[in-house]
């Protein structure tokens, strides 16, 4: 599974309880569109680190880099 | 450039205390008599500058014998705080009861579910060590996250970030002492027919800085309108005592001081409340800036964070929420869609 995929589906699934597709274009942003919270965001930061190994530093908690599926991807690519 | 916080505070949230109490008294009364129908007030007394404020209120609305005052320390209360708590009553001439909550706090799991999380984060903490949490990011323009400070028996302190499970388990641990208080303060509330008086300021009210179903649920709360520093002018204005007048705000529910802004805000109340007025007023961010002595981005942050809080903050206002409209005196916000 593509980390594309396997990051949709967490989001999909865990917070808009639903796997239609559609609900969520990858430049959505989260706080925006209500999808998540700042609680919820403090829970993709635990999930990301879980599932992909990396540490979030604290400088690195800013929108720029969590806000978005994109924003998550391109994030990810510069921690490889 | 370095401002002076108290003119600012003074210039754009002074109030005319008598006036400000008078119209708050007739609110309580008013609410006592045409909506509520109970005869009196309870009120928790904390020992801190809110509930001081809140009774006061109270009093000066209904008088000294309608007014049931709780003081309801736990085993990481401050004693000062109890002190000021039993100073307020006395000077008020209410009756009061003092009721350890403790010994309830201890077999439902509070402090054990508190140190489990606690230790997954320092698994040497136990016995003589003390605890608080810190909140750092927002201000920052980052995400808010949580820090566990702790103090060893030597007096030694560090910092660690928490886990988010760790973080929330805390939290709900934490979280029973303001759900028993509010058991409490029902039960002697049933008892008495009174109604209680919920203690929150402007600040708490607005930012979500409460206890569902503990310290945020009330029949009223008589100084959510006002701001923190203008709580402080009424005790001021109403000749309450001088060290109830100069405590300092925290938020005393974990064992090491742990002020108000360490924990929730991320700025020292006066800051917070300029922040907030400045906000509410609909103030650009550059007006902020110029008024805190602050860069423009942090200004924004600064509203930002205020933002952040209010939007996850706002189920905890909420009522239960049903699916479709229930006939019968039950207000309409409560209904889904």
């Amino acid at each position: 599974m593509s980390t594309e995929v396997k990051l949709r589906s967490y989001i999909l699934e865990s917070y808009l309880f639903s796997d239609d597709q559609s609900l969520l274009d990858n430049a959505d942003s989260f706080m925006e569109k209500g999808i998540l919270d700042s609680t919820g965001i403090m829970e993709v930061i635990f999930y990301l680190e879980d599932e992909f190994g990396i540490q979030v530093e604290d400088e690195e908690m800013v929108p720029e880099n969590l806000d978005s599926i994109n924003n998550i991807l391109a994030f990810l690519d510069s921690k490889k | 450039m370095a401002i002076e916080i108290d003119q600012v505070v003074k210039e754009l949230l002074s109030v005319d205390g008598d006036k400000t109490v008078e119209k708050a008294c007739e609110g309580i009364r008013d609410l006592l008599r045409n909506k509520l129908n109970r005869r009196g007030l309870v009120v928790a007394i904390s020992g801190g500058i809110d509930s001081s404020v809140s009774a006061t209120l109270a009093v000066k609305a209904v008088g000294p014998k309608r007014v049931f005052g709780l003081l309801l320390p736990e085993q990481d209360s401050s004693s000062n705080s109890l002190i000021r708590g039993k100073m307020l009553a006395e000077h008020l001439g209410i009756e009061y009861l003092v009721h350890d909550i403790a010994p309830t706090l201890e077999p439902i799991g509070c402090y054990k579910w508190r140190d489990e999380a606690i230790k997954n984060t320092v698994p040497e903490y136990g016995d003589g060590w003390k605890n608080k949490i810190t909140i750092t990011g927002g201000t920052e323009g980052q995400v808010n996250h949580f820090n566990l400070v702790v103090e060893d028996p030597n007096g030694k302190q560090f910092s660690k970030r928490l886990a988010l499970k760790d973080y929330l388990q805390i939290v709900a641990a934490t979280n029973y002492k303001q759900r028993i208080r509010k058991t409490i303060e029902y039960f002697h509330a049933d008892r008495l027919n009174y109604a209680v008086v919920g203690t929150p300021n402007r600040m708490e009210y607005d930012q979500g800085f409460f206890v569902k179903n503990g310290d945020g649920s009330a029949d009223l709360k008589p100084i959510a309108h006002l701001y923190k520093t203008q709580v402080y002018q009424l005790a001021r204005d109403m000749g309450l005592p001088d060290e109830i007048c100069s405590a300092i705000p925290t938020t005393d529910t974990y064992s090491l001081s742990q002020g108000q802004d360490e924990f929730y805000y991320a700025l020292p109340y006066k800051e917070m409340d300029v922040a907030l007025w400045c906000l509410n007023q609909g103030k650009p961010a550059s007006f902020l800036a110029e008024t805190l002595g602050v860069t423009e981005e942090k200004a924004g942050f600064i509203y930002k964070d205020i933002e952040s809080k209010r939007k996850t903050t706002a189920m905890l206002h909420w009522q239960a929420i049903t699916l479709e409209k229930v006939d019968g005196p039950i207000s309409s916000h409560n209904v889904w869609g």
